[in-house]
């Protein structure tokens, strides 16, 4: 296709949109009466419930209905592939990982968060300090795993040959054997986890700073004139204001983790022993054209995700009230 | 298998990377290298014309082809039609996409095929005879393919026992990359069994010097070295006929034959006196690029490196690989003298139309003329064929003509890569998998029968 052709093509497309937004108006224009603000926002409404039904309700319903099938979606196998995915060995070492991205990253990630904010707060040069941890964030997941692919690089201890990663470089010179960290099983799935931690602790930082600053003056000076030590500030009155802050950033921050990809991906593949249910999802359906194991993968992310969301959701409910 | 252009063995992308250093290479040429392909300059009619004259006078008429194999390796196959062309009249036109393996399905499926295509595996040759659009080989193809290629070749252009396709192109994939130089300081000779192998093995591990050198990592398909090393092993431990059994899932994956394979290349790739030269521990071969894995042969960390012929094209500029330079390769020997099993990979030339125009050019894609001018027509080699009529004094590399030659064998017994017929979910999935968990210390019992229950059902 040519550039002229495919500028066509934009423009066509272009003006089949405006053609049904026109349609949309005119129709909702004529429509008159008593109960005619009802139906011109169900007509407005309509296209983004199509939209919504073809690009999310078919799918979803799709692989929840696929996930009952085998690898090639011709037979029937009832609750096989979950009976696989939580008895086949490979798959409780999916399991087990997941759980424990789950379980270490959220906490591990707004604990640091949340230390660092206290410790900056009303420090000199806060704003530096807050920017220097927030912008891991700014690096896309696969650009942050390749700088620590460079950090946990590996070189055999012989003669003449340096080390180029720079935790082995560190070992070396403290007198230790290089490691290869993502090879060693079960601890390189931690090396993988501090990655995530690395970019989601600026984000528990920034949400939480903002929380502690909304902290009502008065509250702080009557607890100070009562004799409450610094550690007892944090306790009793730090932590108790910021809870609706604290459990809307652990849950976002679960929501990612429990989907996390990107990282395993690009340092593993999945190999060694380091697959994560988001992942075994993309092998299985793509790699090894497994659909039926794929969608029960997906169908089971789609299951720990959404207790997590809905409470999320109400807590933010909760805060807003 | 529905995915087969995600699912497909990385030799296209190596392909890709030699075509870059290629194009590289190409860009010194200037632009007359290609209008002057150095076959065929006669104009038609004359005596250089003789050997066209059987496939009539096809002035006017056009031939299309579609394929995988984009710029700049194009221009060698483009320039060894033009003798063709310029000898009965006929245009043809070469079309190249790199989604071929994908696109070449949904084309025949909608009835939009082109006249001829390249197919890279016999697995995608079975599904397009599945979809009904391929014509089955024409009376001068199959004569061609006999004379110059031989049944097992013609094998796998074989689907349900009619013969559909022709080999084009092939690759090498039983080859041991060494130090030429090493070899005769230490007086070394080229082993001949798998015995002597493990003897010059041994001989280079003197010290606690690790003779051998690999690395399986290659993104997505990681582990995919391993399972060229093992349908090594297999065809030379089990013969080509069990081969067969194993690649078609006739005998189990975690049947004796396949354990003793998998152990023979443990006996090599897990003994730590032999493996990883120059990168560490028998580990360090997971976390090693495939390409970095016969590297530190150059610098003499290692001696040994088992690697397909596209290899020759990962050494760095200005590297020496000829017989008596830096690196060269040998064949990976068998089990005895006589034997000689050949594993490698190639392309096959199916055709969707029977017009005499497209039959003639397949006859022509099938003989030792085209054979020779491609050879001709590629002259910075990587290329070769396994047409017994190839002239090995026409490759320009020293590695194409060995390739050639161990081809051409008498002893040869040719086999296709196993993994790229075997379905995606082993092929590209367990066996990859399963093999890269192998080389960081899952024993070879439970790796085998990993892949077994993975087999599709």
């Amino acid at each position: 296709m040519t550039t002229v052709e495919k500028l066509v093509q934009m423009a066509l497309v272009l003006l089949g949109f405006a053609a049904v937004v026109g349609v949309i108006v005119l129709l909702a224009g004529r429509v008159k009466g008593r109960k005619g603000d009802r139906t011109v926002a169900m007509v407005f409404l309509l296209p983004t419930v199509i939209v919504l039904l073809i690009g999310l309700v078919y799918p979803a319903v799709r692989t929840i209905y696929q996930s009952f099938f085998d690898a090639a979606g011709s037979s029937f196998l009832g609750l096989g592939n979950y009976a696989t995915i939580f008895t086949n060995s490979d798959q409780l070492v999916v399991l087990r990982n997941t759980v424990a991205w789950v379980v270490i990253t959220p906490f591990v990630a707004t604990a640091v968060g949340l230390l660092y904010a206290i410790l900056v707060d009303k420090a000199r040069l806060e704003s530096l300090a807050k920017a220097l941890i927030f912008l891991p964030m700014a690096i896309s997941f696969v650009g942050a795993s390749i700088i620590w692919k460079l950090i946990y690089e590996y070189r055999p201890e012989q003669g003449g040959v340096n080390q180029v990663g720079l935790l082995n470089q560190l070992l070396v010179m403290v007198g230790g054997t290089p490691q290869q960290w993502l090879l060693n099983e079960p601890w390189n799935n931690l090396f993988l986890i501090v990655i995530m931690i690395w970019i989601q602790a600026g984000f528990a930082m920034t949400i939480l700073s903002a929380a502690i600053k909304a902290i009502p003056e008065d509250i702080v000076e009557a607890a100070r004139l009562d004799g409450v030590g610094a550690i007892g500030m944090f306790r009793f009155v730090t932590v108790p204001s910021i809870r609706p802050a604290l459990i809307v950033v652990l849950t976002t921050i679960g929501i990612a983790t429990l989907k996390v990809f990107d990282i395993v991906r690009t340092l593993t593949g999945g190999n060694f022993g380091t697959s994560v249910v988001a992942n075994e999802f993309y092998t299985q359906s793509l790699q090894t054209d497994n659909q039926g194991l794929g969608a029960a993968l997906a169908v089971l992310l789609f299951l720990l995700v959404v207790p997590v969301v809905v409470y999320n959701v109400r807590q933010l409910r909760a805060s807003e009230a | 298998m529905g995915l087969s252009a995600f699912t497909s063995r990385p030799s296209a992308a190596i392909s890709g990377a030699l075509g870059l250093s290629l194009a590289l290479a190409a860009c010194g040429g200037g632009s007359s290298s290609t209008d002057a392909p150095a076959a065929g300059g006669a104009p038609a009619g004359s005596s250089e014309c003789a050997e066209y004259e059987a496939y009539g006078d096809l002035a006017g008429k056009t031939v299309t082809i579609y394929t995988g194999i984009v710029t700049p390796e194009d221009t060698p196959h483009i320039d060894s039609y033009k003798p063709f062309e310029k000898c009965t009249g006929a245009t043809i036109k070469y079309e190249a996409d790199k989604a071929f393996e994908a696109q070449i399905l949904v084309r025949a499926k909608a009835g939009n095929p082109p006249d001829i295509a390249f197919i890279p595996q016999p697995g995608l040759l079975k599904q397009l005879v599945a979809t009904g659009k391929v014509v089955k080989a024409p009376e001068q193809v199959s004569k061609n393919t006999d004379e110059f290629f031989g049944e097992d070749l013609k094998g796998y252009g074989t689907v349900d026992g009619t013969f559909y396709a022709a080999p084009l192109g092939a690759n090498l994939k039983s080859l041991v990359w060494y130090s030429p130089a090493e070899f005769e300081e230490k007086g070394i000779e080229i082993p001949k069994t798998l015995d002597e192998l493990k003897a010059v093995s041994d001989k280079l591990a003197e010290g606690d010097r690790k003779p051998w050198c690999a690395g399986i990592a290659s993104g997505e398909a990681t582990g995919w070295v391993i399972t060229d090393w093992m349908e090594d092993m297999m065809l030379r431990l089990s013969g080509p006929d069990t081969y067969d059994k194993w690649v078609n899932h006739e005998i189990p994956f975690d049947g004796p034959e396949s354990a003793a394979a998998l152990d023979e290349v443990g006996s090599f790739m897990k003994n730590e006196k032999y493996f990883n030269g120059g990168y560490g521990n028998i580990k360090s071969i997971a976390a090693t690029t495939f390409q970095d894995g016969g590297l530190p042969i150059l610098d003499g960390a290692c001696s040994l490196h088992r690697q397909a012929s596209f290899y020759a094209s990962n050494w760095p500029e200005g590297t020496q690989v000829t017989e008596d330079g830096d690196v060269f390769a040998f064949y990976l020997p068998g089990k005895t003298e006589d034997e000689k099993p050949v594993l490698g990979g190639g392309e096959f030339v199916a055709a969707f139309n029977d017009r005499p125009e497209v039959a003639a050019f397949q006859a022509y894609l099938a003989s030792d003329t085209w054979a020779n001018n491609k050879a001709k027509a590629s002259p910075l080699g990587g290329w070769v064929s396994a047409n017994k009529g190839l002239d090995a004094a026409n490759l320009v590399s020293p590695i194409d003509q060995l390739a050639a030659e161990t081809f051409q064998d008498e002893a040869a017994v040719f086999r296709f890569d196993g993994s790229d017929q075997m379905p995606a979910a082993i092929g590209s999935g367990a066996f990859w998998k399963q093999a890269t968990a192998w080389i960081t210390g899952a024993s070879t019992a439970e790796t085998v029968e990993k892949i077994e229950k993975a087999w599709p059902k």
